[in-house]
């Protein structure tokens, strides 16, 4: 009897043990978006999100904002996310239809988990030596080049998720009517879209975050994003450029650029959940 | 053995297709597809081979120039004198992940447990938006909250009640450095940064354990704990384990929020408080001067490849691992 107790008791404990530490979990993730809200919404004003910076702007003088790091860092995601999809979106609808559990599509995958592991200062190294060897100075083709190879992986394996989820009549349905596989992709491309969606707006949240590829490779710069081959601003750069000075007026900046970036993941981010719950509503089942 | 009759359903062969001339060129558009879809495939598995490629051969200088344990252990970093000691960038990143992982791994596999084994599908969709959002936050973000947050109070707080206590016997917790960046603030918010994955992971690798097994150890009256703790022991401990190494090795490459945290001071760290620098921080502090010396992009190049090497090591086990354990269910 005093054993049966004791039992109860232990799985009674673990069971708290678990849930504070996801509750640990959720009140870290509410000081952080407190601390960076508490902190940005002093410094924050619409000169911060429309102009950008006039002359003297890390000095603490100049005034202006974070206009061209926005738009340099929404250039940046946006094209990674493209150049990525256009790559990633093939493959993976390829590796379902002409291949479903070949050895290629093993590798694949094991290929792009591990891509996904490779840190993004990586990608920024081997961008920049990309860039040296075809003789290119830092710009946003060059950053939109190594955002994409962080992307892909990203990108690729929870579009990948998404299609391994499609119903497998679809593909019996399809076949018996006398289709190529090549149509079946454009079937199953269909079904797929609002997972595909899902996948793009997980990967560009992740671009817009990332600084650590972009910090060779894309430059940085005080104007708006003036071409493909000049170097291009972006937000996470900003937010760490405008900490670094010793001035408290712009790192004040910095802390409302970050509740900046801040906002846009989690608008992405509830988009992304959105997406999940609404598109999905006219998908074969 | 009698052979298991072949049920994957195919298109029709490509000769009964290939009949009238639309048909031709339906089929000649597939051929197309599936050789350049085929090849495209095979490019991004060689990616990874090209980047290795590209980096030995951009370190390619340094590491001819220096035997390899020299700049492995060499202890002072001096490019303008040509001295390029990485040791106290690799014991910095080493340093900086463990205090990570001594944070993060608990919670994160007891975190991963609870969502695997106790929560129903309803629960588990409310509390996916935290693992989401804790994923999605930029490096930067996370950086700027250790500034704001964690270093005033490592440094007004924990820094003294460590240095009265623990740091009077043991070396390792004495306060050595008042400002509050170091190990402890890099490695705290960098567990946060970690926690995530590896909760995901680590539920991923419990989800793919059959079901039955649960069901035979409630129904020999064992507890709910009970349960999840044989599975664990049992059936996920290898891909548990393998949740710690991705984690271990995402913490190790980690870039941004290290960096403006851990104080950027290159010496061997001894203690909790101590400032250090990794080798990510290395990289991305210093690439705005690397024309003027010699052999500096080098080795900041060769930098990476360590890095690459290091975390392509810790990734190739840690799926090999997962992939067998997910693909058995």
């Amino acid at each position: 009897m005093k054993r049966k107790k004791l039992r109860r008791a232990e799985d009674l404990f673990f069971t708290w043990v678990m849930r504070a530490c996801l509750m640990t979990a959720a009140v870290v993730l509410g000081l952080i978006l407190f601390v960076i809200f508490w902190r940005g919404i002093g410094a924050l004003s619409w000169e911060m999100v429309s102009q950008p910076p006039s002359g003297g702007f890390y000095l603490s003088q100049g005034g202006g904002g974070v206009f061209h790091a926005i738009v340099g860092s929404l250039y940046l995601a946006a094209g990674a996310t493209l150049l990525a999809s256009l790559i990633a979106v093939p493959v993976v609808l390829y590796i379902h239809v002409y291949s479903p559990n070949g050895r290629l599509a093993n590798n694949l995958r094991l290929a792009l988990d591990i891509m996904w592991g490779i840190p993004s200062i990586v990608y920024g190294a081997f961008g920049f030596a990309l860039m040296i060897y075809l003789g290119m100075r830092a710009s946003l083709l060059a950053g939109i080049i190594t955002l994409a190879l962080v992307v892909l992986p990203i990108l690729a394996r929870t579009f990948d998720e998404v299609v391994s989820m499609a119903p497998r009549h679809l593909h019996e349905t399809t076949f018996s009517l006398g289709s190529t596989r090549l149509e079946f992709l454009g079937v199953l491309l269909r079904q797929t879209v609002p997972g595909l969606l899902t996948a793009v707006l997980l990967a560009f949240g992740r671009g817009i975050g990332d600084a650590a590829s972009v910090l060779f490779t894309a430059g940085f710069t005080n104007n708006m994003p003036e071409g493909l081959l000049r170097p291009v601003a972006s937000l996470p750069l900003a937010v760490f450029f405008q900490l670094g000075t010793p001035f408290p007026e712009v790192q004040a900046r910095a802390y409302a650029s970050a509740l900046i970036l801040t906002v846009i993941i989690l608008t992405i981010s509830i988009l992304a959940q959105l997406s999940i719950s609404r598109l999905g509503r006219h998908v074969i089942r | 053995m009698e052979a298991t009759p072949d049920t994957t359903i195919r298109p029709l062969p490509a000769k009964k297709i290939a009949a009238s001339r639309l048909s031709r060129w339906r089929w000649f558009k597939d051929a197309g597809a599936r050789t350049m879809l085929g090849a495209t495939a095979v490019i991004i598995c060689l990616l990874i081979v090209v980047i290795t490629a590209a980096l030995t051969a951009r370190s390619w200088p340094i590491l001819s120039a220096y035997p390899l344990a020299e700049l492995l252990t060499g202890q002072v970093w001096q490019p303008m004198r040509g001295l390029f000691g990485f040791a106290p960038f690799i014991a910095g990143s080493v340093a900086v992940t463990l205090v990570a992982m001594a944070f993060a791994v608990v919670p994160a596999v007891f975190s991963g447990m609870y969502l695997a084994e106790y929560t129903s599908s309803r629960t588990r969709s409310a509390l996916k938006p935290l693992i989401d959002l804790l994923v999605g936050i930029p490096s930067v973000v996370y950086g700027l909250w250790g500034v704001l947050f964690i270093v005033p109070l490592v440094r007004d707080h924990i820094g003294p009640l460590s240095d009265r206590t623990l740091g009077q016997f043991f070396p390792f917790f004495a306060r050595t450095n008042p400002s509050g960046y170091g190990l402890l603030a890099a490695g705290f918010v960098l567990a946060v940064m970690v926690f995530p994955l590896i909760v995901a992971v680590t539920e991923e690798v419990l989800r793919s354990i059959p079901r039955e097994m649960r069901e035979t150890l409630l129904a020999l009256g064992a507890t709910r704990w009970e349960t999840t703790r044989c599975i664990m022991r049992r059936a996920a401990l290898s891909g548990t384990l393998a949740a710690i190494v991705l984690g271990f090795s995402r913490a190790f490459g980690e870039t941004l929020a290290v960096m403006m945290l851990i104080g950027n001071t290159p010496r061997i760290p001894s203690s909790l408080f101590d400032a250090a620098y990794s080798l990510p921080a290395l990289i991305a502090n210093n690439y705005g001067e690397i024309m003027s010396v010699p052999l500096y992009e080098s080795a900041l190049m060769g930098a990476a490849l360590l890095l690459l090497i290091v975390v392509l090591g810790f990734n190739v086990m840690a799926r090999l691992v997962i992939m067998r354990l997910t693909k058995r269910s």
